[in-house]
């Protein structure tokens, strides 16, 4: 039901626009409005509160769906309904979800996360924006984030800061766009992904009230990390989402193109890159959907939840890259050009690798889980 | 194995200089803009990078293919656009042109081709007929004292800059490969439309058309060989352009490395540089490793070239090993360069889009492994040298 609908909604609103948006790096705004009009903007977020009252399996074919055609606009989808929408949701205060859910949940605002500093990616907790209390209770937060899915783009910015010394003090503040002293600073040109906006935020004695503030001061590590799951285990559902189309597109490329008189699907060598990328979709489909039902059922907590979700997405995402490589391969000069979707998906397929945990950092978390205090001994 | 002289190391060093200083500072913009770098394939010219090979006595620098091997890979460091219209001039065009055509087609075009005074395409695939060149359409039939082209090209490099093209085409249907002959086609003739541009995931600056030959009139002294000579024709002459565009694959690879090596040094995460974590370090030894056996296949390849003898099997071996190479570690290059490696400004996320067509033109890897399993089932075996006829 939910992949039928979000289905005919990528086939007729995102199918059209991609191309000519990936080649200007635009973004599909009309399309993102009417995500809100089918509900999916606030996915995972309570009925009573306004959402869909779905969790991480409904997100993950949301995404995959969706990513099949465009994962673009899936990926502002995600930083919007996961990384800012879930976590008021979530960790918000009841006024705080009045206030600032209706409209991402509508699609009137668009929302984001800042969590990674230009010094500090992989080391997220390395972040040195800080946020310091004034008399008046206000928080003055200076600093900068990079990397910021719908950066440009975003009228509501779910941030992070330091507010202590160590660090792991980190607290939670909900930014509006207009913030005095906030400033969005460039938008990157990039390799792929390239119609979802991502820039930079500037903080330059931005005063944020303490109303702003989500849950207890220095108290957000947990519910960063936990985000992260969800993040990891949706994200790979992008992964899946932009592999199966490849291969669909190979397999019937691969039935229509002949050479040396024969359907080039004849020759073993095209059967041996369908038939693995096919097998390493079904196996990566299948921990994806088992982490987000996992995540759902509360099956797993901290450490143990995100070494899950980093295997799902650990796997999707190189499984992906590879299978867009593949797809192009197969297709030979034509894949190299921009007349089929597969090198525009592939481009894509990259930074799946590198957003949500690199590879290395996901490698780390599993490392940390299976082998305890061993796997730092190097550090 | 390989020690380079004094005239190659300068070579590789005037490559070099080039590359860095005239290349690099404009090639993230040309490939945005999809624009073709008329003024750097002019200074190329100046410098005798587009007929390096070729006879002095026919315009040329009168090099061996380890030089051209060489500077190859250093443009290839920075800009694939630059080094394939390099590469598509030298190996397939002035090349094909010095070995087997005649003298009077010599005078004519060898030394224009070689000064870069004209640039030369080489027009074999067809849009039925890429890895399977014998199902050749276009035809050229024999008037008696000149021949009538008729078909389309595609995936043309130079397309839309060049003035001679080298266009492979069918005589004599009936006698199947052995009708195909190769043609001098000059594109201010009649009948000669340069199609469509492609929009591409890589090599963007690089003008690749598809052309179309209409009624258009060639002249017999215009065919290269004998009759029904051109697939062997290209078969020779991709075999040596293989080894072209080997070296721009081992390029990619060897530039994306150095890059990601400044990169690991200056990055620092968790407390020091990335260069010091495992993950990063052994990435960095596994891609300097698999260069270093790409690069000494290459340059084997060229050596072999250079002596004279058989290459077909190492220079299949050595495009489909580099290639190999440049998309594995150029994916690995943006990998660890993180967010900064996705966009535009760090030049690895450009050598990997550039890096997959290294797999696909002048033959796709599944091609370079007919041409090697057929070496391998004939018995043809790499024997290493007698140490006598190695260089050192």
């Amino acid at each position: 039901m939910l992949a039928e609908s979000v289905k005919s909604f990528a086939k007729e609103q995102l199918a059209p626009k991609i191309e000519h948006l990936d080649e200007i790096e635009g973004f599909n705004d009309a399309a993102f409005r009417k995500l809100g009009d089918l509900g999916l903007l606030g996915i995972t977020v309570a009925e009573e509160d306004g959402g869909a009252g779905m969790g991480a399996v409904a997100a993950t074919i949301a995404m995959e769906e969706m990513a099949a055609v465009d994962a673009s606009t899936t990926l502002s989808y995600l930083a919007h309904s996961i990384l800012c929408v879930n976590q008021i949701g979530r960790n918000g205060s009841k006024e705080q979800k009045q206030k600032y859910l209706p409209k991402l949940i509508s699609g009137e605002h668009i929302g984001g996360m800042g969590m990674s500093e230009p010094g500090a990616g992989s080391d997220a907790l390395g972040m040195l924006t800080r946020a310091e209390k004034q008399a008046n209770g206000a928080y003055k937060i200076n600093g900068s984030k990079t990397w910021i899915t719908n950066g440009p783009n975003g009228d509501i910015f779910y941030c992070y800061a330091k507010t202590g010394p160590t660090k792991k003090d980190l607290s939670t503040f909900i930014i509006e766009k207009d913030m005095v002293g906030f400033s969005k600073g460039k938008k990157f040109k990039k390799m792929g992904m390239r119609a979802s906006p991502t820039g930079e935020l500037w903080f330059t004695d931005v005063m944020v009230p303490e109303a702003n503030r989500v849950g207890e001061e220095n108290s957000s590590v947990k519910s960063m990390m936990r985000n992260l799951d969800i993040e990891r285990i949706t994200i790979a559902g992008l992964s899946l989402g932009i592999a199966r189309n490849c291969i669909e597109v190979a397999t019937q490329y691969s039935k229509e193109r002949k050479q040396f008189g024969k359907h080039i699907g004849a020759f073993q060598q095209v059967q041996e890159r369908l038939t693995e990328a096919a097998a390493w979709y079904e196996a990566c489909r299948a921990i994806t959907y088992q982490a987000a039902k996992t995540w759902d059922l509360g099956l797993m907590q901290g450490k143990e939840a995100s070494m899950m979700a980093a295997k799902a997405k650990l796997q999707a995402a190189q499984m992906a890259t590879q299978v867009g490589l593949d797809a192009i391969q197969i297709l030979g000069g034509y894949g190299y050009t921009r007349e089929f979707p597969v090198e525009r998906q592939m481009r894509d397929a990259k930074l799946i690798e590198i957003g949500a945990g690199t590879n290395e950092v996901l490698r780390l978390v599993i490392a940390r889980q299976m082998l305890g205090e061993i796997a730092d001994e190097l550090k | 194995m390989f020690v380079l002289t004094e005239e190659q190391l300068a070579v590789k060093e005037a490559a070099r200089e080039f590359a860095q200083s005239e290349l690099k500072p404009g090639v993230i913009a040309r490939d945005s803009k999809m624009e073709y770098p008329k003024e750097q394939v002019r200074k190329m010219a100046e410098l005798g990078f587009l007929g390096m090979m070729v006879k002095p006595e026919n315009g040329g620098g009168g090099m061996d293919t380890l030089s051209y091997v060489l500077a190859m890979e250093e443009i290839s460091k920075v800009d694939n656009s630059c080094s394939v219209i390099m590469s598509v001039n030298n190996s397939l065009v002035c090349w094909g042109l010095e070995k087997f055509g005649t003298a009077d087609q010599k005078a004519k075009y060898l030394s224009k081709l070689a000064t870069g005074e004209w640039i030369g395409a080489f027009c074999l695939s067809e849009p039925e007929a890429g890895s399977d060149a014998t199902s050749q359409r276009t035809t050229a039939v024999d008037m008696g004292d000149h021949y009538v082209l008729n078909g389309t090209k595609n995936w043309i490099t130079n397309g839309g800059t060049s003035k001679l093209h080298i266009v492979i085409a069918q005589t004599n249907p009936e006698k199947k490969h052995r009708g195909i002959n190769a043609f001098l086609v000059e594109t201010s003739w009649d009948g000669v439309v340069i199609g469509g541009k492609e929009d591409k995931l890589g090599i963007r600056s690089s003008d690749t058309h598809t052309i179309m030959y209409t009624d258009v009139k060639v002249p017999k002294e215009n065919r290269i060989g004998e009759d029904g000579f051109g697939f062997k024709f290209a078969m020779q002459v991709l075999s040596g352009g293989r080894i072209g565009i080997a070296a721009q694959a081992l390029g990619i690879a060897a530039g994306a490395l150095e890059l990601a090596v400044a990169y690991s040094k200056e990055r620092e995460a968790f407390g020091k540089p990335i260069s010091q974590h495992q993950a990063i370090a052994f990435k960095l030894a596994d891609m300097a490793t698999d260069i270093e056996a790409a690069r000494l296949m290459v340059y084997r390849a060229a050596w072999m070239k250079d002596q004279g003898l058989n290459f077909d099997s190492a220079s299949a071996m050595a495009k489909l090993m580099a290639s190999s190479v440049a998309m594995k570690h150029t994916v690995e290059a943006v990998q660890i360069h993180g967010g900064y490696g996705f966009v535009k400004e760090y030049h690895v996320e450009r050598l990997m889009r550039d890096a997959k067509i290294t797999q696909i033109y002048e033959g796709t890897s599944e091609v370079q492994k007919i041409v090697i399993s057929r070496g391998v089932l004939n018995g043809e075996l790499y024997i290493p040298m007698p140490i006598e006829t190695n260089t050192h």
